[in-house]
């Protein structure tokens, strides 16, 4: 591989900043981590970037101490650590800036700063100090906050500055920041990189974990791709570019194509117009989205996840509320208001298949003859009479889906966790499709799913289609996308980037869009 | 944590929890100096050795079946009803006023008015408690603690300034009329030779009027009321959509909203009928025994139906076994009371274990199982 | 009403208010770390009786006082134990503590002294004496605050001054030092402090603990102080409003102060009917009964501010991926 740097053949004679040797995790049968090795200098950027799942922040989380690595060995300064907990990985100067903060919310940037690094019994002599400190820091790196201002009144971007100040108030050398730009407005990351490289300037090493590859590229000085609990690859990042890194991180899998006509659109099913969803933090997750599908056609968006593509499913299947307009052939729907519910929705004729089946498309204490009835408890066939259901109808219908979906082991009785994620997913699938909707959202349909059900589940799809109905394809996986869609729509930050056929694009154009790099223009 | 088998989650951990509490039981009465297997003796034969002794033993079952009930449709909403003591108390005042305010001419139809009021006023307690949780998010357990004491404050106010009768010291209601005496099991057909009272000689004792004489036990039939409640119970959690609506959203609020179902409307028609179930047992205690309002009617069965609830595992026929169970600690430790010198309040203490045991320290009791069951290493 | 009667109400309000003070600290320390306590009322219970039976047979009112806090402490390491160490449900384990502290303190006491669950009445040593704070008679005659004084602020057992000086105590604790930073981050993320590298069960342990103590002192108050010996079921729901007062203090201690006064002068006024009564008011006494509880719902549903408990309350803390 161009670049790669390999192991030995170090650039300088110092010892690197942190080292990490054969490091292999497993949670039960996952292996989360297998002999993972990585160098970083010291006083340069290393970026890691992977999928979702492909084992990052367990990766992280065994470097500050959470998890303990099943085998390997970690060296900083050329040291070998050891890292039991969090107080260790704080003592070897490591500090870790999470997803989600670790603030408490109802206390100032101060009180935040010392807590778990005061230094002694009484507040007040902590607090100077670090009043004193936070001032040259802020001086130092761009990273000024109000000292005395309480965490919940400050923005996620302030909010992101107390957890670095937290890092360096304890002297680290090591930061790492775990998917930082989440979070973050475009104005924010920016400066949060003016930090980073300040921070860089003074010595620091900072470990920067993202799926983003346009940060990758704007800020990292060497980077390592992981994919499926495996570190693929280490390059310079001057060395590479976007597209080589896309393909690292998605990987050259066997591609599972879809045998499939070419797809004949009819009417119009779904039309979207300037669809925004606010979140609960008032973060806008959606902004502004426009799109169309038409009776006969698989509409996929690919997109790097988090960038508005859950939002889109939830605020169409009726779970989230937003504004826009929504038709569904042609009746404007519900967004706000009473109706704004999964009820409504499936009335309207429209099914969803979540993106996260465990959480919101099964309850996972059901047996699996309940779950079928899911969503459809009202529906006429599972009722015995005005007062009763029709346990027994739910058991035979479960029964019949089991068979027609392959799902095993065909017990109605067993409840839904003891099923494979394929097979759970296969019961959800067959739920929503098998209620012919005008419009099905599916939403990463095959995570986690093997690869006899997967190749299952995207014949449904296809027949779905083909039987000329609309179907919304949320997915990470590049693959599925491309070999699913007929027209792919790229999100990026809220909004659709872009839309290509399939069968013109490619990965390497798709994932530039993905990145936020190239949109309308690149045609 | 080793995952136990089904039947060991629902069959042993219950039973293993009631063992601790009896362990633990029988070393506080060693240290007061009394004789455990004594004890257990008096209570087996105070409680259930007689038909005497199961006249008391099912009609304490028979509250306790109720707010068992009402804890355990509360419960699989996901809500935590601490206040079924409070709306049992409420139910009363509504079976109270029924009584004693209409004309009824005969006791079935008391009954079902009893029954009606009872419910409502249940529920009515339970309403508010369940608006301030499904609309402004009130902890719900905090607010129900809140309104039991609100109810007995209520209670106290409405016995002595209006339900009192003029010149009775007693903080308690005038009696209601006969008509609306409920049957007890002494008086019903079939099983009344039960209680027939013997002479030395074993003949049956007769009153000064020739007719035989009984002897009279307080369960009644609303123990057969009780018995319907479960299955109605039963009915609803696990046949109608309701109760299919209620355990998605008690598993999984966030499911629930995938489904479209209503936190709001689920929260409220859940606690409605929780406080009504709680209410109804009114009909047992006020109506069927005392046949009058009295001060703190409910006696504490609304917090017995958390130990009946936990330790029948929220379903109704463990809350029909747990409410014996309960009716017989309770008939028993009567019964220690009377014959020993242990105190009856020792079944006060094997209730707070048991609540302990199956619903705080559960899962330690899982641990303990999960080290029998766990797998042989080769 | 003349300013003899009105001092008397005071001085009584500053008695009652003294148990509900020392179980609404505990509840705030022990809630402010994330573990919910509804068992306040079984742990004073416990203590009454612990204080009661040991200052009779020692005739020390001072063992009493340990004992009691022995006591409190013992039914505290169970509710830690359930809450943190075995992640049981705060609520039920706080719950169920209450009635077996309920049956137990009465077989203990009918066992030891065989008088219907009560102790006998205390005497002499084995009782608080008030204490009568300098200069109280010299001053009671300046016009007003010299009989307040006298009459209203002296003369008190030790542990209402001590349940006093407690609040400053407390706050000072809880805003000023190492402690009750930590204490107050466990309770709202303890998240926060795990990567910090600060133990979240130590700290939680912690906070229980002295909620034991605290219940200990309360019921120590009531059996040897408020009462000359224990009797059953004396708390009588004490537990509860202090549970109440602090849900009213929005969980802060000078607010817990004056919640507890509010709620006792409550409970004194409904010792006194009669007060109100002279003054054209007629309060039916089951309504002052009712009133902290009112209150309660009141603030919990947001009508009067909005009492947000800590974040992380009822919450067992485990680690997350």
């Amino acid at each position: 591989m161009a670049g790669a740097i390999e192991p030995g053949r170090q650039v300088s004679a110092a010892p690197f900043a942190i080292e990490l040797k054969g490091i292999s995790k497993a949670f039960g049968p996952v292996q989360a981590n297998k002999d993972i090795s990585i160098q970083v200098a010291k006083g340069s950027i290393h970026g890691i970037i992977g999928e979702n799942g492909a084992g990052k922040s367990t990766l992280m989380s065994i470097l500050y101490g959470f998890y303990k690595a099943d085998s390997g060995e970690i060296l900083i300064d050329g040291q070998a650590t050891s890292i039991p907990d969090s107080q260790s990985a704080i003592r070897a100067g490591i500090g870790m800036v999470f997803q989600h903060f670790k603030l408490v919310q109802n206390f100032t940037v101060l009180e935040n700063i010392i807590l778990g690094a005061e230094d002694g019994a009484l507040l007040a002599p902590s607090i100077s100090k670090a009043r004193k400190t936070l001032a040259e820091l802020a001086r130092e790196y761009e990273l000024d906050v109000d000292p005395d201002a309480v965490i919940e009144d400050l923005s996620v971007g302030h909010q992101q500055r107390v957890e670095i100040l937290k890092a360096l108030y304890r002297q680290a050398n090591i930061l790492i920041l775990d998917e930082p730009t989440g979070v973050l407005t475009p104005a924010e990351a920016d400066h949060l990189f003016r930090i980073l490289r300040g921070l860089k300037d003074q010595g620091k090493t900072i470990i920067l974990i993202t799926h983003k590859l346009r940060e990758i590229m704007e800020i990292t000085d060497t980077v390592s791709v992981m994919r499926r609990g495996q570190m693929t690859a280490t390059v310079k990042t001057a060395e590479t570019n976007p597209e080589q890194l896309a393909e690292l991180m998605v990987g050259r899998k066997v591609l599972l194509r879809v045998d499939k006509t070419p797809a004949q659109p009819g009417r119009t099913i779904l039309e979207v117009e300037n669809l925004r969803v606010t979140d609960e933090q008032g973060v806008e997750r959606l902004r502004g989205v426009n799109l169309q599908i038409r009776a006969g056609e698989i509409l996929g968006i690919a997109g790097v996840a988090g960038n508005g593509q859950s939002e889109l499913l939830e605020v169409l299947g009726g779970i989230e509320r937003g504004t826009g307009t929504i038709r569904m052939n042609g009746v404007e729907l519900d967004l706000s208001g009473r109706h704004s519910d999964g009820q409504s929705r499936r009335a309207d004729g429209i099914a969803h298949v979540p993106e996260d089946r465990q959480v919101l498309g099964l309850i996972m204490d059901f047996a699996a003859w309940e779950n079928v009835a899911f969503g459809y408890h009202h529906a006429p066939e599972f009722q015995k009479n005005a007062l009763l259901m029709d346990n027994a109808a739910l058991r035979a219908d479960c029964e019949a889906k089991m068979a027609r979906f392959d799902v095993r082991p065909p017990i109605p009785s067993l409840a839904a966790k003891n099923f494979s994620g394929g097979n759970q997913q296969k019961i959800v699938v067959a739920r929503e499709i098998e209620r012919n909707p005008d419009l099905l959202l599916i939403g990463q349909p095959t995570r986690g799913v093997d690869i006899g059900a997967i190749e299952f589940i995207h014949k449904q799809i296809v027949a779905l289609r083909d039987a000329g109905k609309a179907v919304l394809l949320v997915s990470v996986e590049l693959d599925e996308i491309m070999s699913l869609s007929d027209r792919v729509a790229v999100m990026f930050d809220g909004r659709i980037m872009g839309e290509r056929d399939p069968a013109t694009t490619d990965e390497r154009e798709l994932g530039l869009m993905m990145a936020g790099i190239a949109g309308e223009s690149a045609q | 944590m080793t995952k136990l088998p089904t039947w060991a989650d629902v069959v042993l951990v219950p039973v293993i929890s009631l063992i601790l509490a009896a362990l633990v039981s029988a070393v506080v009465l060693l240290a007061i100096g009394q004789d455990p297997m004594q004890a257990l003796s008096v209570m087996v034969n105070g409680a259930i050795m007689t038909p005497y002794g199961w006249g008391y033993t099912l009609y304490y079952a028979t509250s306790f079946i109720f707010t068992g009930l009402s804890v355990t449709v509360a419960y699989h909403a996901g809500l935590f009803n601490i206040g079924s003591e409070g709306q049992a108390q409420i139910g009363g005042l509504g079976v109270a006023l029924c009584c004693l305010f209409l004309p009824w001419p005969h006791w079935t139809l008391a009954l079902v008015g009893a029954m009606l009021a009872a419910s409502a006023f249940g529920a009515a307690w339970a309403a508010i408690p369940a608006y301030l949780q499904a609309k402004r998010g009130s902890h719900i357990v905090i607010t129900t603690i809140m309104f039991n004491y609100i109810a007995a404050a209520l209670m106290i106010y409405i016995l002595v300034d209006f339900l009192r009768p003029t010149g009775s010291m007693d903080p308690a209601s005038a009696r209601f009329a006969a008509t609306t005496a409920l049957p007890k099991f002494h008086e019903l057909p079939l099983i009344s030779d039960l209680f027939l009272r013997y002479t030395a000689e074993g003949a049956v004792r007769l009153d000064p009027q020739g007719n035989p004489m009984y002897q009279k036990v307080p369960a009644n039939i609303s123990f057969f009321l009780a018995l319907l409640a479960c299955v109605a119970v039963w009915v609803l959690l696990w046949h109608t959509r309701l109760g299919y609506m209620i355990r998605a959203f008690g598993k999984s609020d966030k499911a629930a909203r995938y489904a479209g179902i209503s936190a709001v409307k689920i929260t409220m028609i859940t606690m409605l009928i929780s406080g009504g179930l709680a209410g109804l047992m009114a009909i047992n205690n006020v109506m069927g025994q005392a046949g009058r309002l009295l001060q703190n009617s409910a006696e504490g069965a609304g917090f017995i139906g958390i130990a009946v609830a936990l330790m029948g595992r929220n379903h109704p026929l463990g809350v029909v076994m747990a409410a014996i169970l309960f009716g017989f600690l309770y008939q028993g430790g009567a019964a220690l009371g009377l014959e020993t010198t242990i105190p009856m309040e020792l079944r006060i203490v094997v209730q707070g274990l048991v609540i302990l045991f199956t619903g705080a320290l559960d899962h330690m009791v899982r641990m303990m199982l999960g080290l029998v069951f766990r797998p042989r290493q080769a | 009403m003349d300013y003899a009667t009105f001092l008397q109400i005071l001085d009584t309000t500053l008695r009652l208010a003294t148990p509900l003070l020392f179980a609404c600290l505990a509840g705030l320390y022990s809630e402010r770390a994330g573990i919910f306590d509804i068992g306040l009322e079984g742990k004073m219970l416990m203590a009454a009786m612990c204080a009661g039976s040991v200052a009779f047979l020692t005739g020390s009112v001072w063992l009493g006082v340990l004992a009691a806090i022995g006591g409190s402490l013992v039914f505290a390491l169970v509710h830690g134990l359930a809450s943190i160490t075995f992640r049981g449900n705060q609520l039920i384990s706080g719950v169920a503590l209450n009635f077996v502290a309920s049956g137990i303190t009465i077989l203990v006491t009918l066992a030891l002294f065989n008088q219907g669950g009560r102790t006998p009445p205390l005497e002499g040593g084995a009782r608080m004496q008030e204490i009568t704070l300098p200069l109280a008679d010299t001053l009671r005659g300046v016009p007003l605050l010299g009989p307040f004084y006298a009459d209203v602020i002296s003369g008190h057992p030790l542990l209402v001054y001590v349940g006093l000086l407690l609040v400053p105590a407390t706050w000072w604790l809880l805003y000023r030092t190492r402690f009750g930073l930590r204490l107050r981050a466990v309770g709202e993320n303890p998240a926060s402090v795990d990567t910090a590298g600060v133990s979240v069960a130590r700290m939680r342990f912690a906070a229980v603990l002295i909620a034991g103590v605290l219940c200990g002192l309360a019921g120590a108050y009531m059996a040897t102080g408020l009462q000359a010996g224990f009797g059953r079921e004396m708390t009588a729901g004490r537990g509860y409003i202090a549970l109440a007062a602090l849900i009213f203090a929005k969980w802060r201690p000078w607010h817990a102060l004056w919640a507890c006064l509010l709620f006792g002068f409550f409970q004194s006024l409904a010792l006194r009917p009669d007060v109100l009564e002279n003054l054209g008011m007629k309060i039916p006494v089951p309504a002052l009964d009712a009133l902290p509880y009112v209150l309660t719902v009141i603030v919990l549903a947001g009508l009067v501010g909005k009492a947000i408990p800590p974040r992380a309350g009822g919450e067992p803390y485990v680690k997350e991926r």
